[in-house]
């Protein structure tokens, strides 16, 4: 099941630029939400804030709370834990090069010391049918590399692998941008039956996207968090002159 | 006329086609040749000196027909298997620190420096020193300080392949592993180290068959032995310095072994060369890069 996160006076900087101002933000559980902005607006670094892959960058830095569910994830517990209960889709699609498919989506259980072979094997499947990629692969699990299949497959095995691990909220950070309609349609898809059972937030520059997938969706702009509400409301009568500029592309 | 322009440009098009591809089907030839001439000559060297008993038994004192080269072939598999236990591990140690967690930082670059001056540092001195770091504290050659002498030989071309096949990993692919929370050793060790294996595998090989051929650290080392032996406290043969000490010989004999035992040398490299290729390359699946 999914938890709800809450955000609290969040500031980040990758050196000397300050990339996130005063991020205040409650994200729903078992719900969709999107976040829009232009580029550069601090909207990635937002969710890598909340699993805390923010830090992996020497020069980044971060202050504020971060609490998913009652857990504080930056004064509570290490960086591994809270990833592992955080899932993380990448904007390309990243599969493990020298792994099979089934290696793939079992990494995430096996590289922290899970052996059970017969769980694994159930996992797999499980997660592979959720990510609606098991019909297309079951024949080659173990016999084709994982960056032999097409980029949709791919990222939906991203998905997969990051479902493996079982978490309870799943980051996407422009999940479909490096792929085709259809491609894009199956993922749509795919975080609308998966929001039931995980919180999820995604990142788009689609806003069509955003309309189609979320509950609630944010609006970042130069760092800042300029509107955060229902999504039919953002996008059609929002609150702030500045959303309405981007939303209706007036945005220079 | 326009027709015509098109069609001489065409065949001029054509004609820069076909120079580019010969001059790299030159290059090739040429590339390709001396090895191949070395190959031949050897063969036809060696060859005929090649029987079961060149593979069985150790040397004959001088005047007596016969003899073999077991002594060096299992002494060179000695120190081969020495040199690789000091030299891989360590080598394969340091380039990760230079790829994954000293980027940027004083140490590492002294490191990388050093690295490339010990590649360069011809090997008799290498010999030099192993003999006055072990052999004279010992005093006795060994086996044991002829590996030490291959083994630091190895460090630097296995360090520096290890750092650039790291860096060849896409930063994805270790967001993804730490992102799946995977704990930063375990994602270099599985991840980036597995990702990066293929070309590290291609590094350590070269070490290996670098050093392989080497003679002038072994002189004062390994020393050479005309009987067979495993102990690595004792002194060792070798394939090259037993080749060294045959071909200076004054005895047509034995410049025929040498010319055998350098035609076993090439192939027992080639073939361990295979060897380790094939095995790590089963695991290897379709379409993976």
């Amino acid at each position: 099941m999914g938890v709800g996160i809450e955000v609290k006076d969040l500031n980040a900087w990758y050196g000397s630029t300050h990339t996130l101002r005063d991020i205040h933000l409650n994200i729903p559980a078992n719900h969709a939400t999107a976040l829009i902005g232009p580029s550069g607006c601090g909207k990635s670094t937002f969710v890598r804030c909340l699993n805390r892959m923010h830090e992996t960058n020497p020069i980044a830095r971060v202050t504020g709370t971060v609490k998913i569910g009652d857990l504080d994830i930056y004064n509570d517990v290490s960086p591994v834990v809270i990833r592992r209960r955080i899932g993380m889709v990448f904007q390309r699609p990243n599969p493990f090069p020298t792994m099979s498919i089934y290696d793939n989506v079992a990494s995430g259980l096996r590289l922290n010391g899970f052996r059970n072979r017969q769980a694994l094997d159930e996992i797999v499947e499980r997660s592979l049918r959720r990510a609606a990629l098991w019909d297309e692969v079951k024949d080659d699990l173990r016999r084709k590399s994982g960056a032999s299949i097409s980029g949709g497959q791919q990222q939906r095995l991203c998905i997969a692998r990051a479902l493996a691990v079982d978490p309870e909220v799943l980051l996407m950070d422009e999940p479909a941008s490096a792929l085709d309609p259809i491609s894009t349609a199956k993922i749509e898809d795919l975080i609308f039956h998966l929001k039931s059972e995980y919180t999820i937030v995604i990142v788009t520059h689609n806003m069509q996207q955003a309309a189609r997938v979320a509950e609630k969706t944010g609006f970042f702009l130069n760092g800042q968090l300029v509107e955060f509400d229902a999504t039919t409301k953002i996008f059609t009568n929002p609150s702030d002159k500045r959303t309405e500029d981007y939303i209706t592309g007036r945005f220079g | 006329m326009q027709q015509r322009i098109q069609q001489s440009g065409q065949a001029w098009r054509r004609w820069k086609n076909h120079l580019a591809t010969g001059t790299a089907v030159l290059g090739t030839l040429v590339v390709v040749a001396p090895l191949l001439a070395i190959f031949a000559y050897l063969i036809y060297k060696g060859a005929s000196s090649l029987n079961w008993a060149f593979f069985t038994k150790v040397p004959k004192p001088v005047g007596e027909i016969g003899g073999g080269m077991e002594n060096a072939i299992v002494g060179s598999g000695v120190l081969l298997t020495v040199a690789s236990l000091i030299g891989i591990p360590i080598g394969i140690a340091a380039g990760v620190y230079l790829a994954e967690f000293g980027r940027k930082r004083l140490l590492s670059n002294l490191v990388r420096f050093t690295a490339d001056v010990l590649n360069g540092v011809p090997s008799i001195v290498m010999g030099i020193a192993v003999y006055s770091l072990i052999v004279v504290p010992q005093q006795h050659f060994s086996a044991f300080s002829g590996g030490v002498a291959l083994g630091i030989m190895m460090i630097p071309t296995v360090t520096r392949t290890t750092e650039e096949m790291l860096l060849l990993v896409p930063h994805a692919v270790r967001e993804a592993a730490l992102g799946l929370g995977v704990p930063n050793w375990r994602s270099t060790v599985s991840i980036t180290l597995r990702t990066a294996s293929a070309g590290i595998i291609t590094g350590c090989m070269l070490a290996f068959a670098r050093v392989a051929g080497e003679t002038a650290p072994l002189l004062f080392t390994a020393f050479g032995n005309d009987d067979k032996s495993l102990a690595l406290n004792q002194p060792i043969a070798a394939l090259p310095l037993q080749i060294f000490v045959y071909a200076v010989s004054p005895y047509n004999d034995w410049h025929r072994l040498a010319w055998a035992g350098s035609l076993v040398l090439i192939f027992l490299i080639v073939i361990s060369v295979s060897l380790v290729r094939y095995v790590t390359s089963r695991g290897v699946l379709k379409g993976a890069s």
